[in-house]
């Protein structure tokens, strides 16, 4: 299973907040994402926190770094609205584009991104909230209800040629209590592409909690990592003692 | 310093193999260009993308001569992921296509019961290299190390033992995550995106230029 950094921006910084909201500096981009590549890090997620609210983007350039000094597989997310920003994006540097907003006012988007650079670069970006009989997808940084189902939405996504899902709870995210299990379960088993489970981690038992019901494919970390509570190899050590507690 | 050619032919992500190979201190250019091609002391052949559309774009680009001239020139060819299969016979992605062929060899589905297991392969796998493998791209590596990252759906197969560096398991099958002929050397994994164990075969690659 990937480990994962996940790396919200905002004017050149890191910042970190409670239900993708509540905003608060934590460092610099480049050296945060360097300082994980060297600790052993799979992959890194840059999102911009605010280009999708004022429709820009200004992360190309933390990118275009990363790109020169990071060698594992880099995402950018956030604002990215047309083809055109896309192609910037990987022109930039980055391997994969995550599509949260601009998916959903235009799904087609995922279809046209997969079709002209592959499937392998399109994450579809689910941010899923619980309702009474289910999960909304929201868009907008969790801000804004779509009325769309997630289970429903999921699997249009896969249809799509979306590559993989980063679903990430924003009930759970940045609350240090626990992943959405019964979500990730949910999502695993209505589609067959990898899932990227972001939001909720706090400690070392919601790892094994989450394991013991269903495996996605990596797992993102963002506060852990920023307030150095946890390393890179002691997460790895973690889902490795998970994934032998279960098949136990 | 080595001047290594990286093909550009309008797939995939070539800024990253560039960066990599800068790096570790190679001198790279993303060409197109028969002659700059040609003066380069090793060939990369990156790519990300569907076999037909990567096939087309060589050909439409006028390189498929200019990838078989420079590989009889003897000096170094890596081809990186599509860039690896483009390599083989034929591939079967959406409609059955020619390749290069340069390797013998076919580019399939990865066979995948559904509800078992999960496509793209996309994953940090542990390889298992042959003995040549060993010898040559995975020179100096630990067995730890031997750690690459993956992000593909189809697969070589029919290749030549002789042929054969490192496979890879996924989902109970066996893959082919490496292959060598000659000068030619092709990784279904990507060495740019694989951290230090990337640039080590990286590097291995262009100490050979």
């Amino acid at each position: 299973m990937r480990v994962i950094a996940r790396l919200d921006v905002k004017n050149q910084f890191v910042i970190k907040g409670i239900h993708l909201e509540g905003l608060r500096k934590v460092g610099d981009p480049n050296q945060l994402a360097k300082a994980y590549y060297e600790a052993g890090i799979d992959e890194i997620v840059f999102i911009d926190a605010v280009a999708s609210l004022y429709n820009r983007n200004n992360l190309f350039s933390v990118i275009q770094k990363a790109s020169e000094e990071v060698f594992v597989p880099i995402t950018i997310g956030g604002g990215l609205r047309r083809l055109a920003d896309v192609e910037q994006a990987l022109d930039a540097g980055a391997d994969k584009v995550a599509l949260n907003t601009a998916a959903i006012r235009e799904p087609e988007l995922i279809q046209k991104v997969a079709k002209q650079y592959g499937s392998q670069c399109v994450v579809a970006s689910v941010q899923a909230k619980r309702t009474a009989n289910g999960w909304e997808a929201y868009m907008e940084s969790g801000r804004e209800k779509t009325g769309v189902q997630v289970l429903d939405w999921v699997r249009r996504l896969q249809d799509l040629g979306a590559g993989e899902l980063l679903l990430t709870s924003v009930d759970q995210e940045g609350t240090k209590s626990g992943f959405d299990v019964p979500l990730v379960q949910a999502v695993n088993r209505a589609v067959s592409i990898p899932i990227i489970v972001s939001g909720g981690y706090g400690q070392p038992k919601h790892i094994t909690e989450l394991l013991n019901v269903t495996e996605p494919s990596g797992l993102c970390f963002a506060s852990v990592l920023h307030y150095k509570t946890a390393t890179v190899d002691e997460l790895r050590k973690n889902i490795e003692l998970a994934q032998a507690s279960r098949i136990k | 310093m080595k001047k290594i050619a990286v093909l550009g032919y309008g797939l995939g992500n070539v800024r990253s193999v560039g960066n990599a190979l800068r790096a570790i201190g190679a001198n790279t250019d993303v060409s197109h260009d028969e002659q700059t091609v040609m003066q380069a002391d090793g060939l990369v052949i990156p790519g990300v993308g569907a076999f037909p559309q990567g096939m087309a774009n060589l050909v439409e680009s006028r390189l498929v001569g200019v990838i078989r001239n420079y590989i009889d020139s003897g000096r170094p060819v890596l081809g990186i992921c599509l860039g690896m299969q483009l390599l083989f016979d034929k591939g079967t992605e959406f409609v059955p296509t020619d390749g290069l062929g340069l390797i013998p060899g076919s580019v399939d589905n990865i066979p995948v019961t559904p509800g078992e297991g999960r496509l793209p392969h996309i994953a940090w796998s542990a390889i298992c290299p042959t003995e040549q493998g060993r010898q040559n791209m995975f020179a100096g590596l630990t067995d730890s190390e031997m750690r690459f990252y993956f992000v593909h759906s189809y697969a070589a197969t029919g290749v030549k033992p002789d042929n054969l560096s490192a496979t890879v398991s996924y989902l109970g099958n066996t893959i082919v995550a490496a292959v060598q002929s000659g000068n030619v050397w092709g990784t279904q994994f990507h060495p740019e995106k694989s951290g230090p164990s990337g640039l080590h075969l990286l590097k291995n690659f262009i100490n050979n230029c």
